[in-house]
């Protein structure tokens, strides 16, 4: 009886969500390639800000909740989210967004992933068999994705199949006007000699065709160790790079200490929507990614 | 004549221009000048376009490049896909995953029985030395496009035999409409929140006293679950369960009707981007019919059995903050749970209506990556009355306490080693215990649960 008056109170207070068309976005990349291609109206909840590791979230309530009213999902996939999207979904009871579904879309199935690792082991780290999951700074991924994208949003009547494809073509017409943009910026990145905390940047490098010549994690996803970073001293302070990048969720500690003693600023990289106050879409993404690298030019 | 051969004849009419009248001059050098300055801009319109073309071709070249590179990439993804996962046999196998851990215990007495409470399972401290724990070994996967399956198994020696046990074996629901999901087969109960966690998740090396006391460690339920998540902004979960099953504290032998219902909501949401927040509230009814507690190895034959009802409340709640939801580095939680039971019926031939309770509050500083310090609270109180003097029942005098430190390094996901001391206050004699633990998993990524 007590528990039954909690309950109706229960319901009596929660607000309850609107039957409109929601979107769960695993990293606030695809919440904002949602918005170009879908326009700003549409609901969308991004379960991940610039400043969490999309690999250590915990399927939390609020994001039961949310992935139990999403009509859509969508994630970077290739393992990047496998410590919590797969409890996530069975907890919420959503059959719409289970994988398999027209509602699930994993944008690493349709990218040329890098860095498959030849063995698997974890003694290696967090080695992720298809390959580095941080798919989106590369503008090419991020095209075949919205293309993708746009096909499932009108596929599922996310809104009006025309609204979507105007959507789409203008989204990919300046899209790829920007990347003709970045690329002429970029041009003189070539050959930039870059240290990194973690692979985060690999798309961006290969791209831009950087030079990412160590990184601080000694295997990926393992913590820099002291050990580690003074091995790292001793080969960096013959040719230093042009600077040590981050992302905004990284430890700030082993970048400063080592850009302190090699001389070489320490800087961080937006690496999503939301990373620098700057960086409030894909667009300005890019440009504040490409700004602050070339700032660092020498 | 063109404006080139203009300029040429002018020019030419220029020379003698001393011949000509001073205001014919000057209007030829005003033409003159005009001439000049339309073929300088006409010049550096035609330079402007061809900039303009050069870089139009420049884009559309590299345009064209990118969409090469992008056909090249589309076949060798293709051959990638194709070339992987040539057997289909065990393509389909499913996330398959072991947990392995041991621990040494140094023991002053040591307890497996809390008093004022039916022995209820494999508690206590164990005894000192190393120890092997239980190996864990689980299989999940979809079945189909209906049903999740989960398997595990747990392994453990007992006077040198290998003991299997089936911790959980259940299939789950993935497609009701509606946020309804149902469960069915033996599975970890919904009430509590830390009853649903597979042990070596825990915090501490030992389960609660009351959890211990109340459950024997754990609830399982043999039968089914039917749960509804609200489609709210908040998330509210409710849901119930029948069992079965022998599942103390119910008992098996019901054949036309569950030992033990459940029913709990769950209510949780974020506080910031830094803070998250479950609350949780349980009720376990169960009819026991000649209970004789967990199994218990010391006292075989004859034991003192409860027949009667019992009645559970729980009432838990975690809270979780990271700086800016990021938990990498640093993080803090706190939870607490209180039980209550009433009980009565039939105690070892006599009248019983007893009354229990038991809370813990414990909380966990992640001070760097990787490293945690955590202080747990634990306690239970009986009030079963006069009738149960001179049974196990009987009423200890003091409410069975603990304080416990906890300190673990995890080098990475994967593996784990902890040091947890406990001022161990069950029974009169205060007993001090030392734990050193590994818990390591191989195989699949578990979850990172809530």
């Amino acid at each position: 009886m007590i528990l039954r008056i909690i309950f109706a109170a229960l319901i009596a207070v929660l607000p309850l969500a609107a039957n409109a068309f929601e979107v769960f976005a695993c990293e606030p990349e695809w919440a904002s390639l949602v918005r170009e291609i879908a326009g700003e109206d549409i609901q969308v909840t991004t379960a991940t800000t610039a400043f969490q590791d999309p690999h250590y979230v915990q399927a939390k309530p609020s994001l039961i909740a949310a992935a139990r009213n999403a009509d859509l999902l969508i994630c970077s996939g290739a393992d990047l989210e496998i410590g919590w999207l797969p409890l996530l979904l069975r907890r919420a009871g959503n059959a719409a967004i289970q994988p398999g579904s027209p509602g699930n879309f994993v944008a690493a199935d349709f990218v040329r992933r890098i860095e498959i690792p030849k063995v698997v082991d974890r003694s290696g780290g967090d080695v992720h068999p298809q390959g580095n999951p941080h798919i989106h700074l590369s503008p090419r991924n991020i095209e075949r994705i919205a293309k993708a994208l746009g096909e499932r949003l009108i596929r599922i009547n996310a809104g009006d199949a025309d609204n979507i494809q105007n959507g789409l073509d203008d989204f990919l017409m300046r899209w790829d006007e920007a990347t003709g943009r970045w690329e002429d910026e970029g041009e003189s990145l070539r050959g930039m000699r870059l240290v990194a905390h973690h692979t985060s940047f690999s798309y961006l490098a290969d791209w831009l065709n950087l030079d990412i010549v160590a990184t601080l994690e000694p295997k990926p996803g393992v913590p820099p160790s002291g050990a580690y970073l003074s091995k790292l001293l001793a080969q960096l302070q013959a040719s230093p790079p042009a600077a040590i990048i981050r992302t905004p969720y990284q430890n700030e500690k082993p970048s400063l200490w080592l850009a302190e003693r090699v001389g070489t600023p320490a800087i961080v990289l937006p690496f999503t929507v939301g990373g620098t106050p700057q960086a409030t879409d894909l667009f300005s993404l890019y440009d504040e990614t490409i700004r602050l690298l070339r700032e660092q030019q020498r | 004549m063109s404006r080139y051969q203009r300029i040429g004849v002018l020019l030419l009419l220029a020379l003698p221009a001393s011949a000509f009248a001073e205001q014919d001059v000057q209007a030829e050098v005003t033409e003159l000048r005009q001439l000049l300055a339309e073929l300088k801009s006409d010049y550096e319109q035609r330079i402007t376009d061809l900039e303009a073309r050069l870089q139009a071709a420049e884009r559309a070249s590299k345009s064209a490049a990118r969409k090469a590179d992008d056909a090249l990439d589309t076949a060798e993804q293709t051959a990638i896909d194709q070339s992987s996962g040539s057997s289909s046999a065990n393509a389909f196998n499913p996330a398959l995953s072991a947990i392995l851990n041991g621990q040494y215990a140094r023991v002053d007495h040591g307890w497996n029985q809390i008093p004022g409470f039916m022995p209820a399972g494999e508690i206590g401290t164990g005894e000192s030395g190393f120890a092997l724990g239980e190996a864990e070994v689980n299989m999940r996967a979809s079945v189909d496009s209906l049903f999740y399956g989960n398997l595990t198994l747990a392994l453990h020696e007992e006077d040198g035999a290998i003991e299997p046990e089936l911790e959980e074996s259940w299939i789950q629901t993935t497609s009701l409409p509606g946020g309804i999901r149902a469960t069915g087969g033996r599975f970890f109960s919904s009430a509590g929140y830390l009853n649903s966690f597979h042990r070596h998740a825990d915090d501490f090396a030992d389960r609660p006293l009351p959890y211990q006391a109340f459950f024997g460690g754990a609830y399982t339920v043999d039968g089914a679950r039917a749960s509804w998540v609200a489609p709210t902004a908040l998330l509210l979960e409710v849901g119930a369960e029948m069992n079965w099953g022998g599942g103390f504290p119910a008992t098996a032998n019901h054949a036309t009707e569950p030992g033990a219902w459940t029913l709990f909501a769950k209510l949780g949401g974020d506080a910031g981007a830094s803070n998250s927040w479950l609350l949780g509230i349980a009720r376990i009814n169960a009819d026991a019919d000649s209970r004789s507690g967990g199994h218990d190895h010391e006292t075989p034959g004859v034991v003192d059995t409860f027949s009667g009802d019992s009645k559970l409340t729980i009432a838990d709640f975690v809270w979780k903050w990271a700086p800016n939801g990021n938990a990498t580095l640093r993080s803090f939680k706190v939870q607490g749970e209180y039980f209550r039971r009433d009980e009565n019926g039939l105690y070892a031939g006599l009248d019983y209506d007893g009354t229990q309770q038991g809370w813990y509050l414990q909380t966990v500083w992640q001070f760097a990556q990787r490293w945690r310090v955590g202080y747990r609270y634990d306690a239970v109180d009986t009030d079963n009355g006069a009738n149960m003097v001179g049974t196990e029942l009987q009423d200890p005098g003091h409410s069975p306490m603990r304080n416990s430190l906890m300190f673990d390094w995890s080098p990475s996901e994967f593996s784990r080693l902890r040091l947890q001391y406990i001022n161990d206050q069950v029974y009169a004699d205060t007993d001090n215990l030392w734990l050193l633990q590994y818990i390591v998993s191989i195989g699949a990524h578990g979850g990172h649960q809530f």
